[in-house]
């Protein structure tokens, strides 16, 4: 079997596992460590649902080896926050309704989060573009966007008076 | 989905890649950004023996110019990095307007300039500019490196002229000889979707008149089609709305559009004439 030892950090954590090379990085992120907030969502990489970060960049994980992993680090949106205690991001998606099924969420808030580090202060046209590569079925897009300014805000230093 | 079998290596190094390319030939399949080739291989109309990963070899993300003005792009040039570039758009004015409207923001994080023309998708944005810009692709394997121009590079549709054991490292856009203008417009359903119809225009000019005149359309026939006559009656000329008329005609004639889910033919070969209207329209604008 050619298998291939790799050493991934996942959400700070490095972890050693053997993978076939045909393996995608969202199949080990979902089954091989069990970080099922990950989505799968289409066949053809248009949805974005399995959105995760790499090195900091939104990649798709359904359109990645997990070999390509190696010796890299992966934010899955375990990585963001836990129920007790949410981050900025996930705080604003539950107080602006920014979901409805979930399914899209997961993807949505990492990509945003990468955009946030980047453009801390975004507009919502800046916002809906950084998304394009995440859809959503439910939403109608408006309360997502809504829910990346509220997490923008609470992330910015106040203004100074 | 998911991909049958294959080897994979991740060379460190040029050599390393180009040998494996060499021992493998036609089984093997180069790895960059992947955004073409894993979604071919989950779906199984692909199914290589071998994947070389060239991910780790340093010094292929650079995107530069050259003293000469030769603007080079390497193999690992993200079009992100296309896309945030300084140097495109104070100097390509067509690659810089393409280079946003790529697939999605999170595609354009791994997928690849050469990449895409690597895989020669007949609805690829970039063949399109590449041709408009006169471009040409570096190929290299053991003993052997040659340059292709891109006009010569897409052979068919997922048809690209590269032979078994090579593996395209850079594409180069020769030095302008004039001031430059030029721009892609691309109509797409939503974002991420493959081009309706795509325009790339690419000129040069002396102030006065046209001395070099690039047009490509995407998306309107078995491959990337360069509009050649309707180049050849921009050259030499100025852009008064005569010529123009007749360029954005000579274009829409050389559209081989199909009816299809994403318009009529009559539709598509419409789109390409008002494109190149409002592109050559943009270019005098910009000399003003």
């Amino acid at each position: 079997m050619d298998e291939r030892r790799i050493t991934v950090t996942v959400n700070g954590e490095r972890t050693t596992v053997d993978v076939e090379p045909r393996l995608l990085l969202a199949h080990l992120l979902r089954e091989g460590l069990r970080l099922t907030g990950t989505h799968i969502g289409c066949d053809t990489t248009n949805c974005g649902a399995c959105t995760v970060l790499y090195d900091g960049r939104p990649v798709k994980s359904c359109t990645m080896l997990a070999v390509q992993a190696d010796g890299h680090e992966i934010t899955t949106v375990e990585g963001l926050g836990i129920a007790s205690e949410l981050d900025p991001m996930q705080e604003g998606f539950k107080e602006e309704h920014g979901l409805q099924c979930g399914f899209c969420t997961s993807g949505m808030m990492l990509t945003a989060t990468a955009l946030l580090a980047e453009n801390p202060n975004p507009t919502e046209e800046d916002i809906r573009w950084a998304l394009s590569g995440n859809l959503c079925r439910c939403t109608g897009y408006q309360n997502i966007v809504k829910a990346v300014l509220w997490a923008a805000k609470k992330m910015r230093p106040p203004a100074a008076v | 989905m998911y991909p049958s079998r294959f080897r994979y290596e991740a060379p460190r190094s040029l050599d390393e890649a180009v040998n494996l390319m060499g021992t493998y030939g036609d089984e093997a399949k180069v790895l960059a950004g992947g955004q073409s080739l894993i979604p071919l291989i989950k779906l199984r109309f692909a199914a290589p023996e071998l994947l070389v990963d060239i991910n780790n070899i340093p010094g292929l993300g650079f995107h530069q110019a050259e003293p000469d003005g030769t603007l080079r792009i390497g193999a690992l040039c993200r079009h992100n990095d296309l896309e945030r570039s300084e140097l495109l758009r104070s100097r390509q004015p067509t690659m810089a307007a393409a280079a946003p409207l790529i697939a999605d923001p999170i595609v354009r994080n791994r997928g690849t300039l050469v990449g895409s023309l690597c895989h020669a998708d007949p609805q690829g944005d970039w063949a399109s500019v590449m041709m408009a810009l006169g471009a040409e692709i570096v190929a290299v394997a053991v003993n052997n490196r040659r340059t292709i121009p891109v006009s010569q590079f897409v052979t068919g549709p997922f048809q690209s002229a590269l032979r078994p054991g090579e593996i395209a490292i850079e594409a180069r856009v020769p030095p302008p000889q004039g001031t430059v203008s030029g721009t892609y417009f691309k109509l797409e359903r939503r974002v991420g979707d493959f081009a309706t119809v795509g325009v790339a225009v690419a000129l040069e000019s002396n102030g006065e008149t046209v001395t070099r005149a690039g047009i490509a359309l995407t998306g309107v026939g078995p491959f990337n089609i360069q509009a050649t006559a309707a180049e050849e009656a921009l050259v030499g000329k100025a852009l008064d709305s005569n010529v123009i008329e007749q360029a954005a005609n000579l274009a829409a004639e050389a559209a081989q559009p199909k009816s299809d889910h994403r318009g009529s033919a009559e539709y598509k070969r419409n789109v390409v004439h008002t494109f190149v209207m409002r592109a050559l329209g943009r270019s005098v604008a910009q000399a003003a």
